[in-house]
């Protein structure tokens, strides 16, 4: 289960309203590579992962994405907060406003809805690891991409730790492929799928 | 209130907390790193002295440390998100 800690793993004090920037930055709580496919991804992945200690991992990370989810959400939201009327069409949020005012809805960049199919859980060690690794390297290419259009430096401390976790965490994903190769054949570590008991009788 | 002593132990919690957050992902494929072992002694020793002075001086940051008596506190905010201004 989780507790609720009430303190965000990073500060986030934002003065200066931006609704253009927010748009922008709410790609990493509802898009493709964003916080909230991250949590998804490793928190449905660790019921059918080999390693008990890789499972741990997942469990950790996966309680981290949701903590990164939070901060990316309270900087959207002090950037869109008590916006008027002007500074929304000014801004171009209109689009967003119409549907959701002020509040916070998971989508990417572009408008597109956040979905399940933005992560896979495949149920095969390798193979899901080779995902997490992947969706860490986007995340932080996205995290570079936003940092190029920010100025403001409210805005940017947060996104560098944000970015620099994404770092620590495909180190960690790397240390716990090896981990599930370890265990399996050197001479064939993707014969079969390590989690699939009916693979590993053969 | 001591808006000092309150900011600053609510960055000792924030800088320890996150220090364990980082050990404890190290921890999960390093588990025998004597070195990790320690520091996570010494940094996880530190803050729960923190957080136990901040929850006598300025209250709870955790559910489970909410402190009973003629009301329930836990869903006063300040929230987390709302920053400082």
């Amino acid at each position: 289960m989780w507790s609720y800690e009430k303190r965000l793993q990073y500060p986030v004090n934002i003065t200066q309203c931006n609704p253009k920037l927010a748009q922008v930055i709410m790609s990493q709580f509802g898009g493709p590579d964003g916080e909230l496919a991250a949590s998804q991804r490793y928190l449905s992945q660790r019921y059918t992962m080999s390693n008990p200690k890789v499972a741990g991992l997942l469990t950790d990370i996966g309680t981290e994405e949701m903590a990164h989810m939070e901060i990316v959400c309270a900087i959207v939201h002090q950037l869109t907060r008590d916006l008027t009327p002007q500074q929304i069409v000014d801004g171009g949020f209109e689009r967003y406003y119409v549907d959701h005012t002020l509040g916070l809805w998971p989508q990417s960049a572009g408008g597109v809805p956040f979905t399940s199919t933005f992560f896979q859980s495949k149920g095969d060690p390798i193979t899901d690891l080779v995902e997490d690794m992947a969706a860490e390297q986007k995340a932080r290419t996205t995290y570079d991409n936003i940092l190029r259009l920010v100025n403001d430096q409210e805005v940017c401390e947060p996104i560098k730790f944000l970015r620099v976790r994404e770092i620590v965490h495909f180190q960690r994903f790397g240390e716990a492929l090896r981990m599930i190769q370890d265990d399996l054949d050197c001479r064939n570590f993707y014969a079969f799928n390590p989690s699939f008991k009916c693979d590993l009788a053969k | 209130m001591d808006v000092m002593n309150r900011d600053k132990l609510f960055a000792c919690i924030m800088a320890t907390s996150f220090v364990l957050d980082d050990l404890r992902l190290f921890l999960d494929t390093h588990p025998r790193d004597q070195e990790a072992l320690d520091y996570w002694r010494k940094v996880e020793k530190v803050r729960n002295e923190a957080v136990k002075e901040y929850t006598k001086c300025y209250g709870p940051i955790n559910m489970y440390n909410v402190n009973v008596e003629d009301r329930w506190t836990w869903a006063e905010g300040p929230w987390p998100w709302e920053g400082r201004c």
